[in-house]
């Protein structure tokens, strides 16, 4: 009863105090609001007007079919001509062109030939998703081939998008960016609240008080589930309004998903807190988990196709596993029951952060 | 440990008359707080025997303790038996050994680094000391620190109130966080509001208000609860003198109420205005008593000497080796001796002799005191 009563003027205390501090008010529905515009527009994985440079050493009528048939496809666009192989890398080389396209003099000669690829695609290798797209051009039934006469190549498998049918990029990237955001504001706000009552000495004057570890750290998390569960809903509404992506699971199920995820995301949050001694230290900390957050979770990158320490590191983030967990609920319309080991290991990571943060937390008192 | 607290709670009842008469004595007159070693023995006896009365009042409800307290005996508010405490190799504070009274203001004097906030912390229970033993109001720590901790009120040495909420807010907030129900809080909030001169500013964030502004909320915050024990860690180093004064009047109205106050300082300013004086120089206790008392018992001799060009016979005076500590203030040098060297003080009048500056003695100051007893650099 008394223990409740603390929690609830810590907490009452800590909303009061962002309630004013109008930068974190700010940043806790602007974060939100920016990221998803900016992800959501900006960010966009179907690959068009590739910057491409071509050297067309044939100058036969079927050559420059074969070109206009490429930019009929829009993925690229021809910006340069040169007279050489050598200059298109040297093109590359000055960010020119991310792509060449060589047309030896032979072309016809090789087209009827069905063992010799008829071009060359030059690509540059130092952007990943270039190097995945130039397998698609690859792949692509030219208009040009057919007329040859060559025999359309049998292909050996074909595949079909289950949950995104259309492969839109807002689909793939709009949950997990609930997920991203989430770990930004929520580790920030939380490594920031504890380290700021040290800073400003308000932390001597609470270990006089009755308050115990426990419920100053209970009483700091609670607003900010809230707030948590708030900057989901935002997202959210700004995703299915703007950039029609689904919601197929239950609300319900997104939302408990959602608050264990932000439990664990506090939890990191306080460990940091009771590691920074100023608030610089305590951003510096946050980025140190927000990075790999976003490269080893699987957000931007296939978890499975990780070498096996870079998976384990991605256990002790919570972001892998909530990623699993809302694009289970919201893409794929699971339950929570079909998620069980994902929000078992949110349970985890919560539990070993919290008990790590209090056992720090002490320590420092003596 | 029970069968120690058994035997202590039985010789504190065959003491408790004869120890009630020292209660009386430091009820009435604050001199006798300075007793000797073999006293301080039956004391303990005494605290734990008060133990259970204290145990009932704190039982009964919040800050009822103080109430409880009055009618029981003049038992000292905190005792300390050998309290050491070690961080790593080095000795913070070393056999400590501690009675203060209740009613009084006690003051720790010591130079920085002393261990005067070290033993702060474990008399209050923030920090478990290495050896030795604390009673607080009979409440041993740190077994009973949870007891222990809403019957003592704590005032930093910096500012460590919300500056982003309001006075009000502040005060309401440690209230809540202390247990006090709805009532109570509402009751004390208005009551300190009005004490400390606070009511116009109630609605005024911390981060707009002056030093002695704040330093008045703090003193509030740390008395909402009504606490029995007061804790001050060096509270006025910031203020200027009249806003120390009118702090100190505060404080006097506070001991009045039974309030026991501790005040660790390195102000002699401060200090002087304490009913008793503990002075500690690297971790140990190493004089105590009234302020009075301990200025009139010092056996060494001060002399001044006036004068111009007051470097050369300084530094003539540095240069017999005899003097403990010589400073100056404005045209007028305080040398101060040590007792049992008779001639020391010829030999000074010789050394200066010849410069033309005049030399007499003159009285001590608690800032003799201070520097008799601890040692420099």
């Amino acid at each position: 009863m008394r223990s409740l009563q603390r929690i609830f003027a810590v907490a009452g205390k800590e909303v009061r105090q962002l309630a004013r501090d109008r930068l974190t008010f700010g940043m806790i529905l602007g974060i939100p609001i920016v990221l998803i515009m900016l992800f959501g527009y900006a960010i966009n994985l179907d690959v068009r007007n590739l910057r491409t440079g071509i050297v067309d050493e044939a100058g036969t009528q079927l050559s420059r079919k074969l070109v206009a048939d490429l930019v009929a496809t829009q993925v690229v666009d021809v910006v340069s001509r040169e007279d050489s192989v050598e200059a298109l890398e040297a093109a590359m080389q000055r960010n020119e062109i991310v792509m060449g396209l060589h047309i030896p003099s032979d072309l016809e000669r090789r087209l009827a030939d069905p063992n010799r690829a008829a071009a060359q695609l030059l690509v540059d290798g130092t952007d990943p998703l270039i190097a995945g797209i130039a397998g698609a051009i690859v792949a692509m039934p030219l208009d040009v081939r057919a007329r040859v006469a060559a025999p359309p190549p049998r292909t050996l498998l074909s595949a079909r998008a289950f949950f995104n049918p259309e492969q839109r990029s807002a689909v793939m990237i709009v949950p997990g960016l609930i997920g991203v955001i989430l770990t930004l504001t929520m580790v920030l706000f939380t490594a920031v609240a504890i380290v700021r009552e040290r800073e400003q000495g308000n932390l001597e004057l609470l270990i006089t008080t009755p308050v115990r570890t426990t419920e100053l750290m209970a009483g700091k998390i609670l607003p900010y589930i809230a707030i948590g569960l708030i900057q989901v809903t935002l997202i959210l509404i700004v995703g299915s309004t703007l950039f029609d992506v689904p919601i197929r699971g239950t609300l319900a199920d997104l939302y408990l998903a959602s608050a264990a995820y932000i439990a664990a995301l506090l939890g990191l949050g306080l460990l940091i807190s009771t590691i920074a001694k100023i608030q610089f230290q305590a951003f510096q900390l946050t980025f140190f988990i927000m990075l790999p957050s976003i490269l080893l979770s699987g957000f931007v990158f296939p978890f499975d196709g990780m070498p096996p320490l870079a998976q384990g590191i991605a256990q002790a983030l919570p972001l892998t596993h909530f990623i699993v967990l809302v694009r289970g609920i919201v893409l794929k319309g699971a339950e929570l029951t079909d998620l069980l080991v994902p929000l078992r290991n949110l349970g985890i990571v919560f539990v070993v952060a919290m008990t790590l943060a209090i056992i720090r937390f002490r320590k420092r008192l003596d | 440990m029970d069968a120690a607290t058994m035997t202590d709670a039985t010789r504190g009842v065959s003491v408790d008359a004869g120890a009630g008469n020292t209660g009386d004595g430091s009820g009435s007159s604050s001199g006798s707080g300075s007793g000797s070693g073999s006293s301080s023995n039956d004391n303990v006896g005494n605290s734990s025997g008060a133990s259970s009365a204290g145990n009932a009042g704190s039982d009964s409800g919040d800050g009822s303790g103080n109430a409880g307290s009055t009618s029981g005996t003049r038992d000292p508010a905190i005792v300390a038996i050998g309290l050491t405490r070690r961080f790593g190799r080095t000795v913070a504070v070393d056999a400590v050994d501690l009675e203060i009274p209740r009613a009084k203001i006690y003051g720790f004097l010591g130079p920085n680094g002393c261990g005067k906030s070290t033993t702060f912390r474990m008399l209050c229970g923030l920090l478990t000391p290495t050896e030795g033993e604390v009673r607080v109001m009979g409440h041993s720590i740190p077994r009973e620190a949870e007891t222990v901790r809403p019957l003592i009120g704590y005032m930093t040495q910096q500012f460590s109130l919300y500056r982003d909420l309001s006075v009000r807010e502040n005060l309401d907030f440690l209230g809540k966080v202390r247990g006090l129900s709805r009532r109570r809080r509402r009751e004390r909030i208005a009551g300190s509001l009005q004490t400390y001169d606070l009511e116009r500013l109630a609605r005024r964030r911390p981060e707009n208000l002056s030093g002695g502004e704040r330093q008045r909320l703090a003193l509030a915050a740390a008395v909402l609860h009504e606490p029995p024990i007061l804790l001050l860690d060096e509270p006025t180093s910031a203020v200027d003198p009249r806003t120390r004064r009118s702090f100190w009047d505060n404080l006097f109205k506070l001991i009045e109420e039974d309030v026991t106050i501790l005040v660790s300082t390195h102000y002699m300013e401060e200090a002087e205005r304490c009913h008793q004086l503990a002075i500690l120089d690297r971790g140990k206790l190493v004089a105590e008593g009234e302020p009075k008392t301990l200025i009139g018992n010092l056996a060494h001799t001060v002399l001044e000497v006036e004068g111009e060009r007051l470097g050369r016979v300084r530094q003539r005076i540095a240069e017999l080796g005899i003097a403990r500590s010589v400073a100056q203030l404005g045209n007028r040098l305080r040398v101060l001796l040590d007792p049992g060297d008779t001639e020391a003080a010829e030999r000074v009048g010789a050394a200066v002799a010849s410069s033309g500056a005049t030399i007499a003695r003159t009285r001590p100051g608690l800032e003799d005191v201070f520097v008799a007893a601890t040692e420099g650099d």
